[in-house]
């Protein structure tokens, strides 16, 4: 009897933090660890099922930040601590860690794309030592959207830290107005060859802010991009995230810019 | 092994072997066709061979045997997963050299891609024995010879059916017991369609050029094309799905999730919540489907998803041919080349 991979599993939900007026993190009971940059399928009977990045992992439990967006997204939001959660997974290949050590670290991530990459950051937060930098660039719609608002305080510590709203308003406390892509010119490259940057957002901020950051000297195959698409199963099998000979769900969702390039939607 | 039998003799086979066998054909729905007065000619279960549609091209393929349109993956009480029971009994598919060659495509997704096997299309599949119908003559909009598609020898058993009397070969010991008592010995082989009227020339580039996705040629499908999907059902290699859960209306917290055929022309395949989407426009959706067929897919398994069945051609209410479209575009990459010279 082989397995049947469109089966999930019950997890317990831990706790809920309200992230912002639209989105929560869900913390799950885990009894394995998961690649930074793997997604799971969330599942909830009845309702229907949608892939979702991991936005945090630790000893015995995983995060996920999910927006209330979708019809399956939003009866999460139903759910309450104690309540299981179903999940297939975890998917896709991840980031490749490894080959970041030793690396000056640029992170551009908008909206919800600072979900996937906070447990990168987590980690060299946790391990200063394995990298030479990181600099950190969010962009978000407005000052209601910003995520992770104390883990930025934190951040902010050790790393370079630039945050942007597209708009304003008078509860603003930063100083900085505008797309990602305005604001790519303030990091600074010492070295472009022992680096590497990673974008992830929606699909027009992904390429701007690769391009961006192409015409600053950075090589395309030292970006490092994070896919999103429309999946039925994860596995390979339902076509949605096929683009060229590539499936999102098995060959990414994290790409180098210069493969994700070639990938015409 | 050989033989020759009559129509009644080919009945009685049938019965004998509906005894251990589901037995799925090519049958007639009668006016049941896209225009008033028509027909279709679509896969059910047989048992006479008068129901067997051999003379004419089928307008669905029998893909339906493994991939059902609509298929329940869970039923769902509370929060209980529960998968559904299969039948267990075998089955015998009579289907063309094309068709048997799509189950090869419909394989590669299901049973190879990512290196995971999908359970409901194995338990299905893995019951399935292939019975050959020959072809005479090669129908309209077929182009399986330029696919490489027109022969196999990946079958139990082939059948030449004529007015007079049935040929057949059997290939599968397991079979043999059935013919024991009937017809008449010879050496029956099935012969294959050698050349069609539709000649394709498919590209062989290793890789396509950039310009190419976004060249005039797709533009030309952006109104012609109404996004109907009708070329993604009745192809035999479309493999795409979507699931969702449905509750049944008398008590809501029962239902089952499902997953039915999806397909890249229609509206909605690549959207996302939150309104992200990708192909907006129907020539997009062209090229998508005519790289996956004869490049794409071939560039990940090493053949191409396309048999050349020709029932894209035969069933867009648009008139558009995919096999022109290959053409057109087989064209376009060379005169391409030159100006790049």
């Amino acid at each position: 009897m082989c397995n049947n991979h469109l089966k999930p599993r019950p997890y317990r939900l831990l706790s809920i933090k309200k992230e912002s007026f639209t989105e929560c993190t869900f913390r799950l009971e885990c009894d394995h660890t998961p690649v930074i940059g793997q997604f799971y399928e969330v599942s909830l009977p009845r309702v229907g099922e949608m892939p979702i990045s991991i936005s945090g992992i630790g000893s015995g439990w995983l995060d996920m930040t999910i927006r209330a967006v979708g019809h399956v997204s939003t009866a999460v939001h139903t759910l309450k601590p104690g309540d299981n959660i179903f999940l297939r997974g975890p998917y896709g290949n991840g980031f490749p860690m490894a080959e970041m050590e030793g690396k000056h670290i640029i992170i551009a991530a908008g909206g919800c794309g600072v979900s996937p990459i906070r447990p990168i950051i987590e980690h060299f937060y946790n391990h200063p030592e394995k990298i030479t930098a990181m600099d950190l660039l969010f962009g978000f719609k407005d000052p209601s959207l910003v995520l992770f608002n104390q883990d930025i305080d934190r951040w902010k510590e050790k790393f370079n830290t630039i945050i942007t709203v597209d708009q304003s308003c008078s509860t603003w406390e930063g100083k900085n107005v505008g797309l990602i892509t305005e604001y790519v010119k303030q990091v600074k490259i010492p070295d472009f060859q022992n680096m590497e940057v990673i974008i992830v957002g929606p699909p027009i901020m992904m390429k701007f802010t690769a391009q961006e950051f192409i015409k600053h000297g950075v090589a395309s195959e030292r970006i490092i991009v994070s896919m999103e698409r429309r999946m039925s199963c994860g596995v390979g099998k339902c076509g949605h995230c096929k683009v060229g000979d590539k499936y999102v769900c098995l060959d990414g969702p994290v790409f180098r810019y210069d493969q994700a390039q070639l990938l015409i939607d | 092994m050989g033989k020759s039998l009559s129509h009644n003799e080919f009945n009685v086979l049938l019965g004998a072997l509906a005894k251990d066998y589901n037995i799925y054909a090519p049958a007639r729905f009668e006016k049941q066709g896209r225009f008033s007065d028509t027909d279709i000619i679509r896969y059910r279960q047989v048992s006479q061979v008068e129901e067997i549609v051999w003379q004419a091209k089928s307008t669905y393929s029998p893909k339906e045997v493994v991939m059902p349109v609509t298929q329940t993956l869970f039923y769902f009480t509370q929060t209980e997963y529960r998968e559904p029971e299969t039948d267990t009994r075998p089955c015998l598919v009579f289907l063309r050299a094309c068709d048997i060659n799509g189950f090869a495509s419909l394989d590669k997704i299901y049973l190879e891609n990512g290196g995971t096997e999908d359970i409901y299309y194995k338990r299905l599949r893995e019951k399935v024995k292939f019975i050959l119908i020959e072809c005479h003559t090669s129908f309209d909009n077929c182009f399986c010879v330029s696919m490489g598609a027109n022969t196999t020898d990946n079958y139990s058993m082939a059948v030449r059916f004529g007015e007079e009397n049935i040929q057949l070969e059997l290939k599968d010991e397991q079979l043999a017991g059935y013919l024991d008592n009937i017809g008449q010995g010879n050496d029956f082989k099935p012969q294959f369609i050698q050349e069609n009227k539709i000649k394709v020339n498919v590209p062989s580039v290793a890789e396509m050029p950039d310009w190419i996705y976004n060249d005039q040629m797709w533009k030309q499908y952006d109104h012609r094309c109404i996004a109907c999907g009708r070329c993604n059902t009745t192809c035999v290699t479309c493999s795409c799905y979507t699931a969702l859960d449905v509750l049944y209306d008398d008590n809501c917290q029962v239902g089952e999730r499902r997953r039915v055929w999806a397909s890249c022309h229609i509206d909605g395949f690549t959207d996302m919540a939150g309104g992200h989407g990708f192909r907006k426009e129907n020539g997009a959706r062209m090229r998508f489907k005519v790289f996956h067929k004869i490049y794409d897919f071939n560039k990940r398994f090493g053949k191409h998803m396309c048999v050349g069945c020709g029932r894209c051609d035969d069933n867009c209410p648009e008139y558009i041919s995919y096999s022109n479209c290959i053409n057109i575009l087989n064209d376009r990459l060379k005169e391409g080349e030159k100006a790049s010279v």
